[in-house]
């Protein structure tokens, strides 16, 4: 039986993160079918079918569709579910807000946030916020798995086309009502797709002294990361949060200003491939993750690193 | 309007877990336990809720071994009006315990169902919404605010992208983030006042529910240590060791 992959959306793109998920799919089996609901949502469809990892798309459009509410996404989903081994779906707060839901009406015990495939049945996830890794072996009949993104590639995105088929909508779901969403705009790269991520934390003192890392962070092409700490104190909003209950990035760099580097925060960010901590406390347990550790006042050390990168000939982007 | 609460014991979050020698799961003997966190911040919300004046009942419900009772006992020291205990032993996924819940709903009809949006230790995050499914109940996951309106419930909800805002219909379930609100401290007489608040006790197989697990532990290790980094003296080699060692910028 066929993978079913529910696709994520913004009803006019693919978002990126469907396409780690559209990875993971294709190592539980080649036979990938992607499902779009959403609402004048063609155009998303359509870039699903180009995946060439993907066999069959479907596709379904109704008005209460638009707000990706689970209440009305879950009944779709059950509905086909008869046809496929497995139900696939990234880990975001669209996939954990969903997949509950289908698991439950499939009366399936669902395996989260898997960062690895071994077989179709038995996978790898993250537990205790990372600090143990469990292999567990599903043994419903039919499998409910959502997928950490950062662990997987994306797949490619072009170069397929696969048929795009109409279903029926489901019934609207009465008892909830979207009002609004407020998406934080920014020119920055997305905290959780970023290719550098720089962070600070409490040692930063002030929401204004935040600009020392905005200034190197546009210098880099940078995401802007906060730890808890940080966020509680109020210098910077809680979308920046990086750790166990903020976001987990897995950039090429990470760069820790100021942060202590209690276990949530390394649960968010020690599988950065490239760690930096700058800090003035040599004990501190984020040094213990860094690959280049600097015990130094951020003060001092934070202008001097904007002038070594303003002497540079290059920078990657 | 009666609030049921469902709190969860669990290895305390400030403690750095060890993983067993054998693969079996992680070191519990003799670790501090305590209540998962963001199950806090449900009671926290609950108990506001009734302060003002908005709701007459919050029932605290925990469904685990002998001492997770701990849990429900903190819940009544905190504000909370009685417990229930469902009693079960061994692993619980999330689709029993929200079976359990689902029982204990249709028994003690509450118009709202709070929890954690998420434990710490297993990190599934599926019960709240389980439970919502198994109901067909509206569902506000992840809510770092609650206004509560006649019988209606607008919550804002912290989704990768920002913020939304949702209405749902009472009876429904909210999963709380941390953000939610600040737990308060119990303080000495209220913890003893609450050893006078009753707890039911029940057990789970009275319930009807099978509880047996679906998903198998084959093994659980430590994640992979990173190999030891290096200090550097200063900004100029950090710089030069990213540009030109790692290659990263």
């Amino acid at each position: 039986m066929a993978v079913l992959l529910i696709a994520e959306h913004n009803n006019k793109e693919l978002r990126p993160f469907t396409l780690n998920a559209a990875t993971a799919a294709s190592q539980i089996d080649n036979d990938v079918h992607a499902l779009l609901i959403g609402n004048n949502s063609a155009e998303a469809a359509k870039q699903l079918s180009e995946l060439p990892v993907i066999k069959k798309v479907l596709s379904v459009e109704a008005p209460h569709y638009e707000n990706f509410t689970a209440e009305n996404f879950a009944p779709v989903v059950v509905k086909l579910a008869e046809n496929y081994s497995h139900i696939i779906c990234s880990a975001n707060t669209f996939g954990k807000n969903l997949m509950p839901r289908i698991a439950a009406h499939l009366d399936t015990s669902q395996v989260s946030d898997i960062i690895k495939v071994i077989s179709s049945d038995t996978f790898v996830r993250p537990i205790y916020a990372g600090n143990a890794f469990a292999t567990v072996k599903s043994n419903d009949a039919k499998k409910c798995v959502t997928i950490r993104p950062t662990s997987f590639d994306p797949c490619e995105s072009s170069g397929g086309s696969a048929p795009i088929e109409k279903i029926d909508a489901a019934e609207e779901f009465s008892n909830t009502k979207f009002i609004k969403r407020e998406e934080i705009k920014s020119d920055r790269p997305e905290l959780g797709t970023a290719r550098i991520v720089v962070s600070g934390g409490r040692g930063m003192q002030s929401g204004d002294n935040f600009k020392l890392i905005t200034e190197i962070a546009d210098k880099l092409g940078a995401a802007i990361g906060a730890s808890r700490a940080a966020v509680d104190a109020g210098y910077i909003s809680n979308d920046h949060q990086v750790g166990q209950t903020g976001k987990v990035v897995v950039p090429d760099l990470y760069i820790a200003v100021g942060i202590s580097g209690a276990i949530q925060h390394l649960a968010g960010m020690k599988e950065s491939k490239v760690i930096v901590a700058i800090n003035k406390d040599g004990e501190a347990p984020i040094f213990s993750v860094a690959d280049y550790g600097l015990e130094a006042d951020l003060f001092e050390a934070l202008p001097q690193f904007m002038e070594e990168l303003n002497k540079l000939n290059t920078i990657q982007k | 309007m009666k609030i049921l609460v469902a709190v969860k014991r669990v290895i305390d979050y400030n403690v750095q877990i060890r993983v067993k020698e054998d693969g079996t799961g992680v070191v519990t003997d003799n670790v501090k336990m305590s209540t998962n966190p963001p199950d806090d911040n449900a009671i926290e919300e609950a108990v506001k809720i009734k302060e003002a004046g908005k709701a007459t009942e919050v029932v605290a419900i925990t469904v685990g071994e002998e001492k997770a009772q701990e849990t429900v006992r903190k819940a009544l020291a905190v504000g909370a009006d009685r417990g229930i205990h469902v009693k079960a032993d061994g692993i619980l996924e999330p689709l029993a315990v929200s079976k359990i819940l689902q029982k204990v709903v249709e028994k003690e009809k509450p118009d709202l169902v709070f929890m954690g949006k998420q434990a710490i230790d297993d990190d599934c995050n599926q019960t709240g919404q389980m439970l919502s499914a198994l109901l067909n109940w509206p569902q506000a996951t992840f809510a770092s605010k609650i206004d509560v309106k006649d019988n209606k419930l607008e919550v804002t909800r912290e989704i990768d992208e920002g913020l939304e805002t949702i209405e749902i219909n009472v009876p429904a379930i909210v999963t709380c983030d941390l953000r939610l609100n600040e737990p308060r401290y119990a303080s000495l007489p209220n913890i003893m006042k609450a050893k006078k608040k009753p707890i039911e006790e029940i057990a789970a197989s009275d319930l009807g529910v099978d509880t047996s697990p679906r998903v198998e532990q084959i093994k659980v290790e430590e994640p992979p240590k990173r190999k030891a980094g290096i200090k550097v003296a200063n900004v100029a080699e950090l710089v030069q060791k990213l540009k030109n060692e790692a290659k990263v910028i």
